[in-house]
Order: structure tokens, then sequence, then C-alpha cells
């Protein structure tokens, strides 16, 4: 037991990855029982719990297992915590939807587990191999959540046009880091940033053209412009848990990664990445404003919706500083609870004929359903960045850091491009609250009711109490070091 | 020595032949079956560099599995290579082209570099002793379940995600379909299905319709 305790800091991931081996076993044994895929859904949300206390109780300081493959840490923990949050949230509004459809299969539940794992996984990389590990195995498993409705032509298309984007980023992603072992000998993180740091800026170029590579395999799984392609489409094309699963927690994964990529491993060439990030921010920004505005379907309105919200996350990035690190780990919270709400609100989008992905069927909303109408518009309020909504702290917190670095042109251009995407979140509260009804939703289910609760909560309250989630993003960032291990 | 130079120009010349001939056999099935001797042939030439991990791989991993999908490929999907093959005198130059810059790559490259690539030096430094008992397999095994050990078993979690998905988006259950139940028919006991009757003498047997008398 002795040997066994160096473990420890993986035991949150050990547990998620026997619970869904465990869940398989289970699930087919009690797929043939009434209420069995529920029992299943229900032991993965127990599963992801028991993990979550684990994280939040496990050790304190920062530790390296494997080698330092895998590095638990206060940064770690903290987007580890919002993951599986928004996995359990995500399954629990989930539940009435795909039982309807029938898709609430056990291997649904076990692949989400599994990206859940990938995504903890990615979180703690520590080196290359263990990046690419854990990527493969949360992209692998949501490229079949895509297309787990099979029988639908959308739904497969969504999936086969993930899976063969996401393979060409992963060629890419190997490539770059392919190159940048070659140019400093090492896969592992604190090493790279040690041969990166010694040498001038014409002295890597190799080294800076795998950067250049990582970065854009990376920028693919945030759907950062110009690698954002797939995402209207996937986001459309799968079934709507899935997408609210999809917008939620691999982009947190994804940005956590490039976090900890370019403050862990590349901290001495700084202004190579900065500029490619600033870049990838302004278009994000810009495209999600624009593009977004001649949506008709909502999904679709969302994934534009999520494309401009990382380029603001990735304002913070391109800050290099602690406040800039930290306002993003602070946006990130606050965008899943806002993606979360809305995503119910669009889980109960639902008449008795079918389900509705139209912005017009929301129309008069405010009339036949009052509180759906309110929390919807109070989201969307807060991603416009209305004050005092939870949203505009958010994108307060990128700009000051952004100004703090003196990136004011990305910062002007930010308040710009949001006030752009405002257009178009309150063209949906327009129609909701002055347009004539046509139709009336069926009530609320308790899932959605239950997020959309939690979600307007937050979003209301967090001027109140910014503190909490103000002081844990600073804990976070302050672990976030480069550590060069002693050979 | 002599012995070792012949059976180097002897899987050389061998997988250098079997190479051109996946590239020029008419028959799509002949190309395969080529590719699986290219693959023998370079399995023997490690074997004679010391390397029996590799050669054991490559036979396993490739001629066992990578090739048998080809040939399950070219055999199932009705691929029609000469429709492949019409356009290769057409793109011939650019082929050419490409080949070309490649040659003149590594060209130059000896150029600036000489023939010294610093190659004999690494090869003298990472050579183990060959009596030092411990045989490649071996000391990839150790490394694979000690150091790396962590990668294994995610690799191992990914291979298990690709056949949960491979099942999930393939398997149909189509009803009325009747299947072979094994279990059902190692289960069934004589008495089930043979029945001993005692026929009168000068009188018939006939069975009862629901097969019980």
């Amino acid at each position: 037991m002795q040997h066994l305790s160096i473990y420890a800091p993986v035991l949150p991931e050990i547990v998620v990855a026997l619970g869904a081996m465990a869940l398989l076993m289970f699930g087919v044994f009690r797929k043939a029982t009434p209420g069995g895929d529920f029992a299943t859904a229900w032991l993965a949300i127990g599963v992801l719990l028991l993990a979550a206390v684990l994280v939040a109780t496990g050790t304190t300081g920062r530790e390296a297992v494997f080698d330092g493959a895998f590095i638990a840490d206060g940064f770690a923990r903290f987007m580890k915590l919002l993951i599986i949050g928004g996995a359990v949230l995500v399954i629990i509004m989930s539940f009435g939807n795909l039982a309807r459809q029938g898709l609430l299969s056990f291997e649904y539940i076990v692949l989400l587990l599994l990206a859940v794992l990938g995504m903890m996984l990615m979180i703690s990389a520590g080196d290359l191999i263990a990046l690419y590990l854990g990527i493969e195995l949360q992209s692998l498993s949501l490229y079949v959540v895509a297309a787990i409705k099979r029988d639908e032509v959308r739904s497969s298309e969504a999936g086969l046009k993930y899976f063969v984007l996401g393979a060409l980023s992963s060629g890419m992603l190997l490539y770059g880091a392919s190159l940048i072992y070659g140019f400093t000998g090492s896969v592992d993180f604190g090493v790279i940033a040690s041969v990166a740091q010694g040498q001038s800026a014409a002295g890597n170029i190799g080294l800076t053209f795998g950067l250049v590579f990582l970065l854009i395999g990376i920028a693919f799984k945030i759907s950062a412009v110009p690698f954002h392609m797939w995402t209207p489409d996937v986001y459309q094309g799968a079934p709507t848990p899935v997408t609210a699963f999809f917008a939620a927690a691999p982009k947190l994964a994804a940005m956590a990664l490039l976090m900890r990529v370019v403050f862990t491993a590349f901290p001495g060439i700084a202004p190579q990445w900065q500029q490619i990030i600033v870049f990838l921010s302004i278009a994000s920004m810009l495209l999600g404003a624009f593009a977004a505005i001649g949506q008709t379907n909502i999904k679709r309105l969302m994934a534009y919706s999520s494309i401009g919200h990382i380029g603001y996350a990735l304002v913070g990035v391109a800050a290099n500083n602690e406040a800039g690190m930290q306002a993003v780990l602070i946006y990130l919270a606050i965008y899943l609870f806002m993606t979360l709400g809305a995503f119910a609100c669009i889980l109960s989008m639902r008449t008795k004929d079918g389900i509705l992905e139209d912005i017009d069927s929301l129309s008069g909303l405010a009339k036949t359903n009052l509180p759906m109408a309110f929390v919807l518009a109070m989201i969307l309020f807060s991603m416009a960045g209305i004050p005092p909504l939870a949203g505009f702290f958010a994108k307060f917190y990128v700009f000051a850091a952004a100004i703090k670095a003196g990136l004011y042109p990305l910062a002007v251009i930010g308040v710009l491009a949001s006030v752009v995407a405002a257009y178009y979140y309150l063209r949906v509260i327009k129609v909701m609250f002055f347009d004539d009804a046509t139709q009336s939703f069926v009530p609320v289910e308790r899932g959605p009711g239950f997020v959309m609760t939690i979600a307007i909560l937050f979003v209301l309250l967090f001027v109140l109490v910014p503190q909490p989630l103000v002081n844990a993003a600073l804990a976070a960032v302050q672990s976030l070091q480069t550590v060069i291990p002693v050979p | 020595m002599a012995l070792t130079a012949g059976f180097f120009y002897l899987f050389s010349v061998f997988s250098v032949i079997a190479g051109v001939m996946v590239i020029v056999a008419k028959n799509p099935v002949h190309a395969v079956l080529f590719l699986v001797l290219a693959f023998f042939n370079a399995a023997g030439l490690f074997i004679l560099l010391g390397a029996e991990f590799l050669a054991m791989v490559l036979i396993i991993v490739y001629v066992g599995a990578v090739a048998v999908l080809f040939l399950f490929v070219v055999m199932m999907l009705d691929v029609d290579f000469a429709e492949l093959k019409a356009g290769f005198i057409k793109n011939a130059p650019i082929g050419l082209l490409v080949g070309g810059i490649v040659l003149v790559e590594l060209i130059l490259l000896f150029v600036a570099r000489g023939f010294d690539l610093g190659v004999a030096h690494k090869l003298a430094a990472a050579m183990p002793t060959a009596d030092s008992g411990v045989s490649n397999t071996e000391a990839l095994g150790h490394i694979l379940y000690t150091k790396y050990i962590y990668f294994f078993e995610v690799a191992g979690l990914i291979l298990l995600v690709a056949m949960i998905g491979a099942i999930v988006l393939t398997l149909q259950h189509k009803s009325g379909v009747r299947r072979q139940s094994i279990a059902a028919q190692v289960a069934r006991l004589p008495k089930d299905g043979v029945e001993v009757v005692k026929v009168p003498s000068g009188g018939s047997v006939i069975p009862a319709p629901d097969g019980q008398s």
C-alpha cells in the first residue's frame, strides 16, 4: 500500500475509468430490464460526483506522477471540477430528451464518462504524449456521440464531419509535437520550456514551426476561427443534449490544455505564440459576432456564439499575465453556466408534435411560459455582456487584463464585436417578448428546470458574491507554473 | 559474415522486386500478396540488424492485420483499379517533378553535410553489448510496463472507446432473424427429442401432433 500512495493524485481518473468499465458491464446486463438505462445514467452521475469529491479533497500542492506526464495542481483541480460539474448537469438535463428520441442507451453514458476521463487527462497533461492521448480519448468518444442518432442523416453527417476534421487536426498537432520533440529533445513541458528559453528567436525557428502546428491542432478543438468550420454543422446535426455537452465540457478542457501548453512549455518564446493567439482571438470574436446575425436555427446561433466566446476567452490568454489567466478561468466558468442554461431552454423547446429548433418558434414565449422566457432572456443578456449579469464581469476581467498588458487594439475590437453580438442576442429576446404567440410549448421538465434554476441563480447572483470564484481562479492560476525537472 | 551478407542481399533484392511488383501487378489481389512478401523480407532485414522485436511486430501487425485488411478491402469493395491507374501517364510529370525535388533535397543535404551525418557516432553510443543477456523484447517490456505504463493504459482505453463506438454505430438488431443458439442446443436433453415407444406387435404408432404421446 505504501507504494500505491504515490498514485493518489490519479485517483479521480482511476475512479472514472473503472466506473466507465463497470457501467459498461452493468449496462449490458441491465439493458433488458425496464429503466436499466436510467439506472446506468444515475450511476454515472454517482461516479462523476465521487470523482469530483476526490478531486476537491485530494492533495493540495502540485504533484507530478508518471515522470511528470501527469500533473495534479490547483489549475487542474479547478478545471476538472468545472468539467465534471458540466457533465453532471448535462446528463441530468438530457434524460427526458434522450429517452424520447430512443437514444438513452448505456453506451451513450459510458462514452460520455470516457470523454470526461479524456478531458481530465488533457487538463493534467504534463508532456506531449499525455497531451495527445488525452485529446484522442476525448475526441474519439465525442465523434461517436455526435453520430449516436445513426438513423438520421444529419447526425451521421455531423459525426463524420467531426471525425474527418478532428483527425486532420490531430495530424497537425502530432506534426507539431514531433517538430517540438526534434528541436528540444524532450516531450516534457518543463524541459521544452528550459530549451526554448535558452535560444534566440532566430535559433528556434524549427521550434516555432512546431509550436504553430501544435496551436493549430488545439485551435481546432476550441473551434477558434479560422479552424471553426465544423462547429455550426456539428452543433446543428448532433442531438441537442450532445450539442449541449459539446458546447460546455470539451471547449473548457481544450482551453485548459492550451493554457497549460503556452504558459508552462513556451513561456520563454511568448512573442511567438502571442501573435497567433491575438489573431485567433480577433478573428473568432468578429466571425462569432457577424456570422450569427443571419442564423435562423438556434443551435447554429449557439455555435457561432460559442466561437465568439472562445475569442473573448483567448483575449485573456493573449494578455500573458496573471490577471489574464485568472480572467480566462473566470470567463470559462461563467461561460459554462450560461451555455448550460441556454441549452436547458433549447431542450425545453418542444410542443406536443416534436422538438423545435427555429428561433421563430420562440415567438411569444413570454405570454405562454414567462419563467422560461425570463430565464432565457437573462442568459442571453448575460452572454451579450449587459451589467450587472455574470457575463458582463466575464468580459470585464478579460478586457481589463488585455489593457493591463497594453493590448489596446485587441480590447477595442473585442468591445466592438460584443456590441455587434448583442444584436442577435437581443433579436431572440425581441422574438420572445414582442412577437405574437403561435404555439405553446409543453411544460418544462424537471431536469432542464433544475439546470435552468442553477444557471439563472448563478447569472443573477454572481454580482453579489463574486469572491469565491475570483479567488479560486487566482489560486488556480498561481499554481500553473513551469517546473524544469532536474535530470 | 559472408552468410549474413548473402542473406542481406537476398532479402533486399526480394523486397525491392516485391515492392515494384506491388505497383505494376495488374491484379489487385496479387499486389497485396506482393506487399506481404515485401513485409516478410523487411522483417528478415530487421532480424539481420538484431531488431527481433521489430521483425515480430512487422509480421504480426502488418502481415497479420494490415495486409489482411487490405485483402478484405480489395476483395469486398469493387474498386476499379484500371480506372485508378488510367491517369498515370498524364500525371507522371507531376510525380517526376515531386520526386526530382526530393532527390535534389537529398543531394543538397549530402553536398552540405557530406556523408558523415554523425550516424556512425550515434550507432557506436547506442549499441548495447551483444552479450548483455537482455533481448530487445525484454527491454521494451520492462520500459513499457514501468516508465510508460500511463501511456500504455490510456492507449488501451482509447482502443476500448474505438470498440464501443464501432459496436454502437454499426450493430443492428434485426427482428425476425432465427439465429443458432448453441446453449439451447447443448442444453437439450435426450428425453426432449427422443421418445421410446413400445410398438405393439401387429399395430402401428401414430405420434400425437404436439410431439407427445
